[in-house]
């Protein structure tokens, strides 16, 4: 299961690219996982087609800090309707590994965050991520 | 006398068991729940095999067993803790549902608007949200004994609070994430001078160390079989007969009666009364195998042991680089260390260490206001119980120093 903590998460958790916040910005969202107290917030700047830019701030575990850098990079040129439509599988492909049920809320905070925010809902329990 | 761990360890089929290929369980994690001595395991099959029947009504010769040896598990538990007669121990579900069976009899009854009701800052969420919740209902006010820095009852707080002449005491007798050890007699006695009546949650005291309630002079106490060796499903309600007596019933039904009519009925004698409905008649019987397997070992011997384990643990993590242990020195604590590490977040500490086999627990313990007073999220904790050997704790150093090369 070191598998899980393989480089490419380490290095994305210790020094993220997209730790911040943008301001002004186009839509802006936070959600946390009640369970361990992770947080995420995600700021975006679109022009109203494409994502151009992106920042995430948060606390919490490296699964769930280095999911949402990746995220982030990974939706940075996007069109928002794609980014809509990502799903749990494409955050697993982002981060390379498998995730038991417990850590897979880990992964999944950010996608939760930035599908709350891109649909502008107000309660993410309702988001599909499949 | 010191305890031979490992013959002891021979009882417990499942610490052997390995985990990942070259390693083993190592169980940190008894403050949850315990493992099961093969006794317990057996008692509760040959109930099943042998006497299995339902208890209190039938006349036949299972009932009359299965009756007599639900009750002598009582008489075990009121003997086990020094309750001067079997019928103060009331069988519920765990700790849980002792308290809750408090706040919705004695304090329905006793506690009024206004009436000030104290707790502690370091309560595990069973001996707190009852009390919100009954403080919503009743228009009660709770208040709270702080927590030093040190992680010990702010006492000097607490006699103000006294003052204010509050209805009610409840407070645990161990921090299950500090690992404080409470002046238990001394907080009793002080909340009785004031007039107030005192819940003692003891979940984490009474499978770690000789309880003797006459002692303590507490008026009820709660625990719950499965940290003491014994299965999930039964807990434990003492209570003062005079109090006990004059409290209304819990939940309604069968056996907790004496009469029924179609519009009334008569409440059972004690501790009928409080226990409605078929029980946990094979838990009960595993619960007094694990009593008579704690007592083959001796509460003082393992008082001391789990004293000597978590001296050596604090010494041997404490070199760890950047590891913070939260809680008192060795002399207040008893089996519980939670710490954090810098810049790991405890979710990935415990899964990390899970690869050597290690079993702790990581998050906020059911305590998560305590973790908001230190302003940590979250913590991981390791705690002990009969079985833990200086070798668990060697491994779970080495996990640890896996888990700060990991993130270094």
């Amino acid at each position: 299961m070191d598998d899980l903590y393989r480089e490419i998460i380490i290095d994305h958790y210790k020094n993220p690219s997209y730790r911040g916040h943008l301001d002004p910005n186009d839509f802006r969202y936070e959600d946390d996982n009640p369970l361990c107290g992770d947080h995420i917030e995600i700021t975006l700047r679109t022009d109203g087609e494409k994502i151009i830019d992106g920042r995430f701030d948060g606390k919490g575990c490296a699964i769930s800090q280095a999911s949402a850098d990746l995220l982030i990079e990974f939706i940075i040129g996007k069109n928002i309707e794609d980014a809509r439509k990502l799903t749990k599988e494409d955050i697993l492909d982002l981060l390379g590994i498998e995730l038991g049920p417990v850590r897979l809320k880990c992964a999944l905070l950010s996608l939760k965050v930035l599908k709350g925010g891109l649909y502008g809902l107000g309660d993410t329990s309702e988001i599909p991520l499949d | 006398m010191s305890i031979n761990l490992q013959k002891l360890r021979q009882d417990f089929l499942i610490l052997h068991r390995e985990i990942h290929p070259g390693f083993p369980l190592v169980y940190l994690d008894s403050a949850a729940t315990t493992q099961k001595p093969d006794s317990v395991l057996r008692a509760m099959d040959s109930y099943y095999q042998q006497s299995n029947a339902n208890i209190h009504r039938g006349v036949h010769t299972l009932a009359e067993e299965a009756t007599a040896l639900y009750e002598q598990a009582r008489a075990k538990v009121a003997k086990f803790i020094n309750s001067s007669r079997p019928d103060q121990i009331i069988f519920t579900r765990n700790t849980t549902e002792s308290i809750n069976l408090i706040a919705n009899t004695w304090a329905r009854v006793n506690i009024k608007q206004g009436d000030l009701i104290v707790l502690t800052e370091m309560e595990h969420h069973s001996n707190l949200v009852p009390w919100q919740m009954l403080a919503a209902v009743t228009g009660a006010e709770l208040e709270f004994i702080p927590v030093t820095s040190d992680g010990l009852l702010d006492l000097e707080s607490y006699r103000v609070l006294l003052d204010r002449s509050p209805r009610l005491v409840a407070f645990t007798a161990v921090s299950n994430v500090l690992g404080t050890i409470n002046p238990v007699g001394e907080i009793v006695e002080m909340a009785h001078a004031a007039g107030a009546i005192t819940l003692v949650d003891a979940a984490q005291a009474v499978p770690h160390m000789p309880v003797d309630v006459q002692n303590w002079n507490a008026d009820f106490l709660a625990f719950s079989a499965h940290k003491m060796l014994g299965p999930t499903g039964i807990g434990v309600l003492y209570g003062k007969r005079e109090l006990l007596e004059i409290m209304p019933p819990y939940l309604g039904g069968g056996d907790m009666i004496k009469t029924v009519h179609l519009r009334n009925f008569l409440p059972n004698d004690l501790p009928h009364k409080f226990e409605a409905g078929t029980p946990a008649i094979a838990e009960a019987i595993g619960f007094k195998a694990a009593i008579d397997y704690l007592e083959s070992v001796g509460m003082e011997n393992i008082a001391a042991h789990e004293r000597e384990i978590c001296k050596y643990a604090l010494e041997t993590i404490a070199e760890i680089p950047g590891l913070k242990i939260i809680g008192p020195a060795a002399n207040y604590r008893g089996g519980v260390i939670a710490f954090t590490m810098d810049g790991i977040h405890p979710h990935d500490v415990a899964q990390i260490v899970d690869e050597f086999g290690v079993a702790v627990r990581a998050g906020h313990h059911c305590a998560q206001p305590l973790h908001e007073k230190f302003g940590l999220p979250a913590t991981t904790r390791a705690s002990f119980y009969i079985y833990t050997t200086r070798e668990d704790i060697d491994m779970l150093k080495r996990s640890l120093l896996r888990v700060v090369k990991i993130f270094t």
